[in-house]
């Protein structure tokens, strides 16, 4: 009996071991086009081929990048349009997935199937029919030009939707008996609960947005509202052949912020997922 | 206290002012891609602020519009919406489809004084070709660049060639080619002798093939194209030899976008490319470089390319004026040569090259006149009615036949098959 | 139902459904419009089918159709599967956690533009990093890019990089909403690790696999940005993926209306592909 157990404790030992060591290596190919960009923007441009551990370090390639276009306004420019798309898809989305979720009105499988429609076009074809509707609203060059198309977000809905309809009918009767109108319902049983949703489709719109490119090139003109992309581009051209250890420094000059970001969240962002799963 | 109530007084009377004159001004947007390294977008800036300065009643919104692709992308958007641009660099082989939509206008309608006469002609004539349809002149060169031969002293000395002797002729280019070629013992390459890029704008360099083979690829009209001619079979065949038959250049396609790390990294000993890639190369060769024409077969060439400025039709009559202001500020020897140094595209006319900023520039750094010198011997970029896909045709055969998948005379009689059938509603 | 709670529903759906009307639906009306009666760049030149005649004559259209199925069949299952093992690791109590969901995340925020051009470095031959370590042992290398067989392969790779690592948050917000309760039960009845995988996390995952699901088919449609830089579509088409032709025509070609053709072409394909998906998946998700 012991020495099965033993046994059995060894081998699932073996397969941790084994499996941790996969996922590291996965972990590893997976940010190595990461690593490679901080390899290529700290070494002069001599060394973006060549690996080597005597490669001296410099800081030119993020004064040339920098140089090129108005960084700090771009990135002014970049947080405000993703906080403002981010913003209108949270309500827009929370109410039009309640609504798909629970109330079971008169074409509602019509309207769902509408807003599926949304994810199967491709927003980049209507760019040329969505600038005459901006430039009729005066719009052009401004963040709500270029926020607009995305407020409302078939894929927020449809994430919303679907985990709205895992929390329990129960909890909504019990907000209603004591008296909470569809708002309050909304926002003290629904949203607190698809909390891990919220999060993933935020860092998934935040992430959209920070690096959209072609659309805020067309419907913006100044460093009034230029984003962080547009500048990118600029030495991101491969017309001219490509320059390794310039785009790399603007990329992680760009993606600075989301970064940080990312690993001051890490951790409430797991919390967040451990309170609304434990419930 | 008071000193200061004053001065804000002062100010809000002078700002009023400013705003006053500014109701009066005329306003011009301009869009112009980027499409080489560099802080491009403040040397237009610059020069547009000089020439605001020039024309204080003039007032210039310069938008930088991405690559060409993109710029092309934002100006259709802004032409559908009504709204469109004054002027704006575009690809000067994009010429037929701005006709065809008729959105641009003719810079002969307002060249009227004989001064604007001698301002149209007095462009490198090569340069004007793409821009020059039915008779009139419906671009003006700007950001205009063509092939050169970049290529490493230091291999043609190890090699035992002369350093300053590049090869003027296709034969001397495979002889010298073979002997650039390095193998390690088990028979890998270790250095080529050439490459020549094949994604990107493989019927660019395509195109001084042929040339070099003396047969160019459409007539002016831009209604024909002579895709299955002998010659350019001819080309293609030559092209592809240089990787099945001779060994000197890599086999299948070449990345345009890598080239030149290729070329730094010294895996290559020659490679063509645009000479907007001059600056770059030199400031991060760490070996001894020359820049030569291309070689010649039947005859030297090349085509040009890049950009040219062209007039929409949607504006003022004021704003015509002043946007034709602008574009001959912009296209002046002083303002050509500034914009040659900084860019390394070619400096416009030959009055640029006699300006004293770049005859010095060009004294100094010698490789930056080949362009110009190769100007001569230059024919047009591909440029038909229907550009883009006539242009993909050739694309795709020229990369079919280099991979193999077809042979060269086959994939450019499909090419020129289907070409002449799209073009069969422009005669 | 009540007549006030149904126009409490149109209310709540309101402002999300006029956005949409303004900038989805009326623009892909248009669209389909500009297909029947367009012609080039102009429009309303009168009704016709030319461009949908053209479309069926056009050798590259079925063969970007072609290309853009095995792109689809290949990327999506790897990219779900890696996603799905992915999230399970970085749930569990595996050392380094925090340094494993950066990494996974990468891809995410990497801006597409340089990303592209890193991967770029990658692919190219002779100076390249994948031809440099194949190189280590002994092995010549390939076009990665270049190559006709292999171009198309190679943008896979990219892409499965970049889905893989999107999905996985996904499955990582719904294992972290599995209640342990769940998962102690079963160990109290012996289930094994397999059993406990199969019949409780499976089966409570299929909301969110029929999400990622249908996200990574449409995506294997609607992501072309590294087609871009790394091959545009080439070399003669071996690459080129629907939505990437789509584009060249309408912003190269000038074509607006066979370009609008094609995107009804598309966008037919992608209504089949989720119906089909809701059909048959729909059916099998059990919601709580």
């Amino acid at each position: 009996m012991s020495q099965r157990s033993t046994q059995s404790k060894l081998l699932s030992q073996v397969t941790q071991s084994l499996s941790t060591a996969s996922a590291w290596v996965l972990g590893l190919l997976w940010i190595f086009p990461l690593l490679y960009a901080f390899w290529a923007a700290f070494h002069p441009p001599a060394y973006v081929t060549h690996f080597s551990l005597t490669a001296p370090l410099t800081l030119a390639n993020f004064v040339k990048a920098w140089h090129q276009a108005p960084f700090m306004s771009y990135m002014v420019n970049t947080v405000a349009i993703t906080l403002l798309i981010l913003a209108f898809q949270l309500v827009l989305c929370t109410l039009a997935g309640y609504a798909l979720a629970r109330i079971a009105f008169r074409g509602r499988g019509l309207v769902f199937a509408l807003i599926l429609m949304q994810l199967m076009v491709v927003p980049e074809i209507l760019i040329v029919q969505n600038y005459q509707t901006i430039a009729s609203l005066h719009a052009v060059d401004t963040y709500f030009g270029v926020g607009l198309p995305y407020f409302a977000s078939a894929f927020g809905i449809f994430l919303l939707r679907q985990t709205f309809k895992t929390i329990p009918q129960e909890l909504e009767d019990a907000a209603r008996i004591e008296g909470c109108s569809t708002l309050q319902i909304i926002r003290k049983v629904y949203v607190p609960l698809a909390k891990p949703t919220y999060v993933a489709f935020a860092l998934v719109s935040i992430s959209y947005h920070w690096n959209n490119f072609l659309w805020p090139l067309v419907v913006t003109n100044t460093a009034n509202s230029r984003p962080l992309t547009v500048g990118m581009a600029i030495f991101g051209a491969p017309e001219s052949g490509v320059d390794w250890s310039v785009i790399c420094a603007g990329t992680l000059i760009s993606i600075a912020p989301l970064l940080i970001a990312f690993l001051m969240f890490q951790r409430q962002f797991v919390q967040s997922f451990i309170r609304a799963g434990v419930k | 206290m008071f000193k200061i109530g004053k001065k804000r007084l002062l100010a809000a009377a002078l700002a009023t002012l400013v705003s006053g004159i500014a109701q009066a001004k005329t306003d011009l947007t301009m869009y112009y891609p980027i499409a080489v390294g560099g802080p491009l977008t403040k040397v237009v800036d610059g020069m547009v602020s000089d020439f605001e300065k020039q024309n204080p009643d003039i007032h210039v919104n310069a938008i930088y519009a991405g690559n060409y692709n993109d710029a092309r992308v934002k100006a259709l958007a802004a032409l559908k919406s009504g709204q469109p641009a004054q002027l704006a660099v575009m690809f000067s082989i994009d010429v037929h489809e701005l006709m065809d939509l008729h959105a641009i206008i003719p810079f002969d309608e307002m060249a009227k004084t004989p001064e604007d006469k001698a301002w149209l002609h007095s462009f490198y004539p090569a340069l004007m070709k793409n821009g020059e349809v039915n008779g009139k002149t419906w671009g003006v060169p700007f950001q205009r660049s063509t092939i050169v031969m970049y290529y490493n002293k230091d291999m043609f000395r190890a090699a035992g060639l002369d350093p300053n002797h590049p090869p003027a002729t296709w034969k001397e280019l495979v002889s010298m080619g073979e002997k650039l070629t390095h193998k390690d013992a088990n028979g890998d390459v270790t250095q080529w002798g050439l490459m020549i890029p094949s994604t990107g704008y493989p019927y660019w360099m395509f195109g001084a093939l042929t040339k070099e083979n003396g047969q160019v690829l459409m007539n002016q009209a831009g209604t024909k194209t002579y895709f299955d001619k002998p010659a350019v079979v001819e080309a293609l065949s030559f092209w592809k030899s240089l990787g099945t038959q001779y060994h000197i250049m890599p086999k299948g396609t070449i990345d345009w976008g890598t080239l030149r790390q290729n070329f730094l990294d010294q895996k290559t000993a020659m490679m063509w490319h645009s000479t907007g890639n001059l600056t770059a190369v030199k400031n991060n060769a760490k070996f001894d470089f020359g820049v030569a024409m291309l070689p010649a077969n039947k005859e030297p060439g090349s085509p040009t390319g890049g950009g040219n400025f062209y007039l929409f039709k949607h504006s003022t009559p004021e704003q015509r004026e002043a946007a034709f202001k602008l574009v001959k500020f912009m296209t002046s020897p002083e303002e050509a040569a500034k914009w040659s140094i900084a860019t390394g595209y070619m400096g416009v006319s030959p009055a640029a090259y006699k300006t004293p900023a770049l005859e010095s520039y060009v004294k100094t750094f010698p490789q930056a006149a080949v362009a110009r010198d190769q100007l001569k011997y230059a024919t047009a970029e591909l440029s038909t009615h229907q550009s883009g896909r006539v242009r993909k045709l050739l694309d795709d055969a020229i990369q079919a036949a280099l991979t193999g998948e077809e042979s060269p005379k086959a994939a450019l009689s499909s090419a020129q098959k289907q070409a002449t059938r799209i073009l069969r509603r422009y005669h | 139902m009540t007549r006030n709670q149904q126009l409490y529903a149109w209310l709540l759906l309101l402002p999300a459904l006029a956005l949409l009307t303004a900038f989805t639906y009326m623009p892909t009306v248009a669209t389909i419009w500009h297909s029947f009666t367009g012609s080039g760049m102009q429009d309303n030149v009168g009704f016709n089918l030319d461009n949908y005649r053209d479309l069926i004559d056009d050798d590259v259209f079925w063969q970007v159709l072609r290309n853009n199925l095995i792109y689809a069949a290949v990327t999506v299952p790897v990219s779900i599967v890696l996603a799905l093992v992915m999230a399970l690791w970085v749930n569990s109590k595996i050392r380094g956690k925090g340094a494993l969901r950066l990494a996974y995340f990468t891809p995410t925020i990497l801006p597409m533009i340089s990303v592209a051009n890193i991967w770029l470095f990658f692919y190219t031959p002779e100076i390249g990093l994948f031809n440099t370590i194949l190189g280590w042992f002994g092995h010549k290398g390939y076009n990665w890019l270049g190559d006709p067989n292999l171009s198309l392969y190679s943008l896979m790779l990219m892409a499965i990089w970049k889905e893989a690592g999107f999905f996985m948050i996904f499955y990582l917000a719904a294992l972290q909403g599995i209640s342990p309760d769940l998962y102690q039960a079963a160990e109290l009845e012996g289930a094994g690790r397999w059993t406990r995988f199969r019949r409780i996390t499976l089966p409570l995952l299929m909301p969110t696999t029929l999400f990622v699901l249908i996200n990574a088919f449409l995506n294997a449609f609607k992501l072309v940005d590294h087609l871009f830089i790394l091959t545009k579509g080439g070399p003669n088409n071996a690459s080129n993926l629907l939505l990437y032709y789509i584009y060249e025509n309408a912003f190269s070609f000038f074509d607006t209306a066979y370009a609008s053709a094609l995107t009804v072409a598309l966008l037919l394909i992608l209504v089949v592909i989720a119906l089909i998906q809701f059909g048959v998946i729909e059916r099998r998700v059990h919601y709580r």
